[in-house]
């Protein structure tokens, strides 16, 4: 059994900064990731964030990435686990983790919860064909590992996400078909919608995909203009040959420990799916649980940094570790995540968050 | 395919393996997952389904929505997307679940 005071579940941008927080008060943490290397999905963000300094705009996700995990290696109070799934939490507050492929059990006084989201897909025939990826895969393929997941590509989704990637792959040398959006408008950067544009990919908005098509891997797939009630109209459809599809359509919260747990969940479609209620220290309805990040619902990578934080801070002050900085270090923290989540494209997060987050307690 | 030349990235020329696809030798870089190896060298069906045998490949690329199953070294349902790749991995298509000796 492995004692510990903070058990931080996930090394994402979430959980990297809650751990580094947490142990610069003076906990002692134990940081545990199941891939084996940390960072999450930070580490193929090849973009240059937005935000304020403060949560590192202007540098590059995967710079991010390295700055942080370069800090918690340096920080003696954390300690890291790779390759280490967790996969319980008991009511007597033990914690299973398979570690390297051999069982082990932790007792950690408090778990910050940092597992992120899942990709979603889409309902359309034929959604399984190989050549069909999220798009977070074909990022992983291109900006981690060098492969090239497909010679002409389609993107469904003008997201940040979708405009984003289908930009990644033109750096990488694929070809971008267009771009497929149901809203009438673009939702994702205008910065970098308009580089699509100026490479002279066509951004079909109002228009959503039908069917794909294929005998063992993807050819092609066939869209089809949408009405003003989002239905496709007859007669629209066109056919597109590409071997890759990439579906951008949104994340949803990788929330199986929170269930396992019994924390309290509620549907928010605005956050992803279902999320923990919690208060505004991140504390979920079990007394030794937090969360932060996309668990909590699906934001930027900005904000869950910040969240991170907050809950790394936080849970450390309750077990007694409490910097003299720590009432102002909070609330700048807070204040960052307020205006994060000031702008116009932040409503449809307000409004999930409004649904979840509890009256402050404390 | 590999990326070769890329604005922002580098990918440093790294140590090639080899290791064998239902019998067939292919080369791929050893530690990358073996999905990225199958991917450069252009295989894209990794499994059959086991309902009505349909053609399945890569979909998250990190572990979360189990596409990828491939039988490793005769271990079925190994996710491919997350396993690294080991020279004279014997890397196999799966049908259906797989067979659990």
């Amino acid at each position: 059994m492995i004692t510990t005071e903070i058990l931080v579940i996930g090394a994402g941008p979430a959980g990297l900064m809650a751990a580094i927080h947490a142990a610069e008060a003076g906990a002692k943490v134990l940081l545990v990731e199941r891939a084996d290397r940390l960072g999450g999905q930070l580490i193929k963000q090849t973009h240059k964030f937005f935000g304020s300094k403060a949560e590192f705009a202007g540098e590059r996700g995967m710079d991010i990435a390295e700055k942080l995990i370069n800090q918690s290696s340096d920080i003696s109070g954390i300690t890291i686990w790779k390759n280490a799934v967790v996969l319980g939490i008991y009511p007597d507050g033990v914690v299973t983790i398979s570690y390297e492929g051999a069982f082990c059990t932790a007792r950690p006084k408090k778990i910050i919860i940092a597992t992120g989201a899942s990709e979603k897909t889409m309902a359309f025939p034929n959604n399984d064909l190989p050549g069909i990826y999220g798009a977070g895969a074909v990022q992983t393929l291109m900006n981690v590992h060098g492969v090239i997941p497909a010679k002409r590509i389609l993107m469904i989704g003008a997201g940040n996400i979708g405009v984003i990637v289908a930009y990644q792959l033109l750096q990488a040398g694929v070809k971008v078909a267009g771009i497929v959006e149901a809203a009438p408008q673009v939702g994702g950067y205008r910065v970098h919608a308009a580089k699509l544009q100026r490479h002279g990919v066509p951004i079909y908005t109002s228009h959503s995909i039908q069917s794909a098509h294929g005998d063992s891997c993807l050819e092609g797939v066939t869209i089809s203009k949408l009405d003003e009630q989002w239905q496709p109209i007859d007669g629209s459809e066109q056919y597109i040959a590409v071997d890759g599809l990439c579906l951008a359509v949104g994340l949803s919260p990788l929330t199986e420990l929170l269930w396992q747990a019994g924390c309290e969940m509620k549907f928010a479609a605005e956050l992803g799916g279902y999320v923990p209620l919690r208060d505004a220290n991140m504390k979920t309805s079990h007394e030794n649980i937090y969360v932060a990040g996309d668990v909590s619902g699906v934001e930027e990578a900005s904000a869950a940094m910040v969240e991170g934080k907050l809950a790394g801070l936080y849970v450390a002050s309750v077990l007694g570790h409490k910097k003299d900085s720590f009432t102002k270090e909070f609330q700048t923290a807070k204040s960052q995540l307020s205006a994060l989540r000031s702008g116009p494209a932040s409503v449809k997060i307000c409004t999930g968050l409004s649904k979840v987050v509890l009256e402050e307690v404390g | 395919m590999r990326i070769v030349n890329h604005p922002i990235l580098t990918f440093p020329k790294r140590d090639m393996v080899t290791f064998t696809l239902n019998g067939q030798t292919i080369e791929g870089i050893a530690g990358e997952p073996i999905a990225a190896a199958l991917h450069a060298a252009d295989v894209k069906v990794l499994r059959h389904s086991h309902g009505r045998h349909r053609p399945r490949g890569l979909f998250c690329a990190i572990g979360n929505c189990s596409s990828c199953l491939m039988t490793v070294d005769k271990i079925p349902n190994v996710r491919v997307c997350t396993e690294p790749l080991r020279a004279g991995m014997v890397v196999e298509t799966q049908e259906g679940k797989g067979k659990i000796v």
